[in-house]
């Protein structure tokens, strides 16, 4: 039958805490990107004000978005990929996935 | 030499196809390459599918001629990966086999799911087709002095034969390749950028010289408005009647010594100035001139007029810093000289096309504004909130970025190769804003199209930069291209022939059907490429965004997070999504003025949909989730 997950008899270890943590980092995210809009909207001057090395608060804003969804995608990797380790130890002895 | 490298990229990734064509004889090996893929060449392979023409071509286009509002395109695309990474990458890879309907699919078995979800990865493959489509048009045009049209079917007959030919496989080395490409090749674009500096009479490094464009004083006398220096002689004017019955002259036709040359009238209470604008005009016999002589080489436009208050000489930075470009642009007293079309008519045999100047201070070009009126009535706010939404909703809702779930062996490699995707995809939006900005500023911008702003400004540096600049850019268009058409051809194949229809196919009439798909909906972009030739790509996709967003997401949020889903709230929901992006957008203001007809005309006065329709998407899964409860008696749980 072709209508099968990929990954089938790949083991998926720490499925319920990663889908926790995975919502728990979209909520912070969506967070400050809604107030980037919401900034935007409200008061698009505030955006011209200089706030470090000479930059204004649009581009600090900007590229901060970008890097801080970066840091935050590691910090979910680091996580769960350590859950993942400790599962399938666990299982390897007999545990629970 | 352009045409030589970007013949010889062009072969190497053709050559690539035929190679892996070769290995692929079964289904799964066409659809997903076989699920094997590491994960860091599938991140950077992600980074090749999605960093397609709108990324690259629109977002510096529309930087380079509205400023930060371009990237806002970068911010929002980007910030659409976390939604990928954190709620539906590891649950995708979990729950699929080929396509996103296998994983919607997955709890219900339900054919109607089937038809709907098939239907829209096709609706929103050919929706994001189009831009990449009116990318290769306008690259050809330059590159090889084709016109669009040719460029569109050129790209279109290469990407058949790469996706007929090999499948997922070659789709996805030849993305990785082109990936990595883009980030090296950018990155040496924007070094070159900060070490030109800034000047406010840019010359491209003394190959083109600086052309000053100038303002005269007028006088008005018996209807006719006049220069007031000796230099100048009265030709003809361009005016309209008001319907007071009062004469406004809006350009004036000025004779100079050696040329024609045209001016806009500009009124400050008693005087009237004349202001120089960019003038191209097609005479009768074919024969083309550019601000009165004649040039058949594209019109090139964007500088500085003052730097941090200075101007002329004394302005010259000289080599800058990545920070203290950007600083300088910010700054108040740096005014940008921008251009706006300003006029089309016919003057004898002449057709004549002017451009104005619009002289804007940093502080504004550094800020959201400019093409996104966030200063303007609530439904001018309200399209900022829905693009910004559509932005963010919609990338993780794009069937060809879905599928390049299923091309690695477990959810952990899903994981991974989402977040060097990010950091691949992250650093080189940011490296959009300096690009855009060096066009801005380096007087490479075409306004008939500023798609071409990135590939220009690397032509300013020298032909090299450009060969290898516009041949990226052209696999950019094959290499998203064909990503697509696989979606697209998955859709039909599997989700619609193979599973709705139930007809019983092995593996290789399955890959037979798929290649034909291709072939079909191949065509098809061919066709809309052609169509709607000149809008800005990255504008275009984000429409694409707001469909995907609408159609896809609700449904997959949904399925994965209330257990009261059901199979005919999942098909009502994308239904609802599809119609209500699509239907939106075909009766904006945008495609009015498409259409020929006035924007006010519209009956619905947004340009982006993404604010309600996707809203809309999600309380109907929800309406007729509940209603259907005890009928189907499923709840969609999946963990």
């Amino acid at each position: 039958m072709l209508h099968e997950p990929a990954g089938k008899n790949i083991p998926n270890y720490a499925v319920g805490y990663k889908s926790r943590l995975g919502v728990l980092m979209f909520i912070i995210y969506a967070i400050i990107y809604g107030g980037f809009v919401a900034v935007n909207v409200a008061k698009p001057t505030l955006m011209e004000k200089k706030i470090i090395f000479g930059l204004n608060l649009a581009v600090v804003y900007g590229f901060g978005l970008i890097i801080f969804a970066l840091i935050l995608a590691v910090i979910y990797n680091h996580l769960c990929t350590s859950q993942e380790r400790r599962h399938s130890k666990n299982a390897a002895k007999g545990g629970q996935k | 030499m352009a045409f030589i490298i970007f013949a010889a990229f062009v072969t190497f990734v053709l050559f690539l196809s035929f190679y892996f064509a070769r290995q692929t004889k079964s289904a799964s090996g066409f659809f997903t390459a076989g699920g094997q893929i590491h994960w860091a060449v599938n991140g950077v392979s992600f980074a090749g599918d999605y960093l397609s023409a709108a990324s690259f071509l629109g977002i510096c286009g529309m930087i380079a001629v509205v400023g930060y509002d371009g990237f806002l395109y970068s911010i929002g695309y980007l910030a659409g990966w976390v939604v990928a990474l954190f709620i539906v990458a590891e649950p995708m890879k979990r729950l699929g086999k080929y396509t996103f309907t296998d994983a919607l699919d997955s709890t219900f078995n339900s054919p109607g799911i089937r038809l709907a979800a098939g239907i829209s990865t096709l609706i929103v493959s050919i929706c994001y087709l189009i831009p990449q489509m009116v990318g290769a048009g306008v690259l050809v045009t330059p590159l090889l002095g084709l016109p669009h049209a040719v460029g569109v079917i050129m790209v279109g007959t290469i990407v058949i034969i790469i996706v007929a030919t090999a499948g997922m496989k070659s789709t996805t080395y030849v993305q990785f390749i082109k990936g990595a490409l883009l980030i090296i090749f950018s990155t040496i674009l924007v070094i070159a950028v900060c070490r030109r500096g800034l000047s406010t009479e840019p010359d491209q490094g003394g190959k083109k010289p600086f052309y000053n464009y100038r303002k005269i004083s007028a006088i008005q006398e018996n209807g006719r408005v006049l220069p007031a220096e000796a230099e100048f002689k009265f030709a003809v004017q361009q005016a309209h009647t008001t319907p007071q019955g009062e004469l406004v002259v809006d350009f004036v036709k000025l004779e100079e010594k050696d040329r024609f040359t045209w001016w806009k009238v500009s009124k400050n209470n008693e005087t009237i100035e004349l202001v120089e604008t960019a003038s191209v005009t097609i005479r009768g016999d074919g024969s083309r001139f550019i601000n009165g002589i004649e040039n058949n080489n594209e019109l090139q436009l964007g500088s500085l007029v003052q730097i941090a208050g200075k101007s002329g000489k004394d302005a010259n930075t000289g080599s800058v810093g990545v920070f203290k470009l950007l600083t300088l642009l910010s700054d108040k007293d740096t005014i940008v000289k921008r251009w706006k079309k300003a006029a089309v008519f016919s003057d004898g045999d002449h057709m004549v096309t002017l451009f104005a100047p619009i002289e804007t201070a940093g502080n504004k070009i550094m800020r959201p504004g400019l093409q996104f009126k966030v200063e303007g009535t609530m439904l001018q706010r309200l399209d900022f909130i829905s693009l910004m939404l559509a932005l963010f909703c919609g990338t993780a809702a794009l069937p060809h970025i879905l599928i390049r779930y299923y091309t690695v062996p477990s959810p952990a490699c899903a994981r991974k190769s989402t977040i060097v995707a990010i950091a691949t995809i992250g650093f080189f939006y940011i490296l959009t804003l300096y690009m855009g900005l060096g066009a801005m500023v380096n007087g490479v911008v075409n306004p008939f199209s500023d798609n071409m702003s990135a590939p220009l400004l690397a032509r300013s540096f020298n032909t090299f930069l450009f060969a290898v600049i516009s041949a990226i850019a052209f696999a950019t268009v094959l290499g998203t291209v064909s990503g697509l058409i696989i979606a697209a051809s998955g859709a039909v194949a599997h989700d619609l022939l193979d599973r709705f229809y139930n007809l019983q196919f092995n593996e290789r009439q399955k890959v037979i059907i798929g290649k034909a798909a291709a072939f079909t909906v191949g065509l098809i972009a061919i066709i809309l490429g052609i169509v709607f030739q000149g809008m800005n790509v990255s504008y275009l996709v984000g429409w694409a965004f707001a469909v995907a967003a609408s159609a896809n997401l609700p449904a997959i949020i949904m399925l994965l997070f209330w257990k009261r889903t059901t199979a005919a709230g999942i098909i009502a929901s994308i239904t609802v999504g599809v119609i209500a992006a699509v239907g939106m957008i075909l009766l904006s203001p945008d495609m009015f003025e498409r259409y020929g007809l006035l924007r006010s005309q519209a009956p619905f006065q947004l340009n982006q949909p993404g604010v309600i329709s996707i809203p809309l998407s999600f309380i109907t899964l929800v309406i007729v989730s509940l209603l259907t409860q005890k009928k189907n008696g499923q709840a969609a749980a999946t963990e």
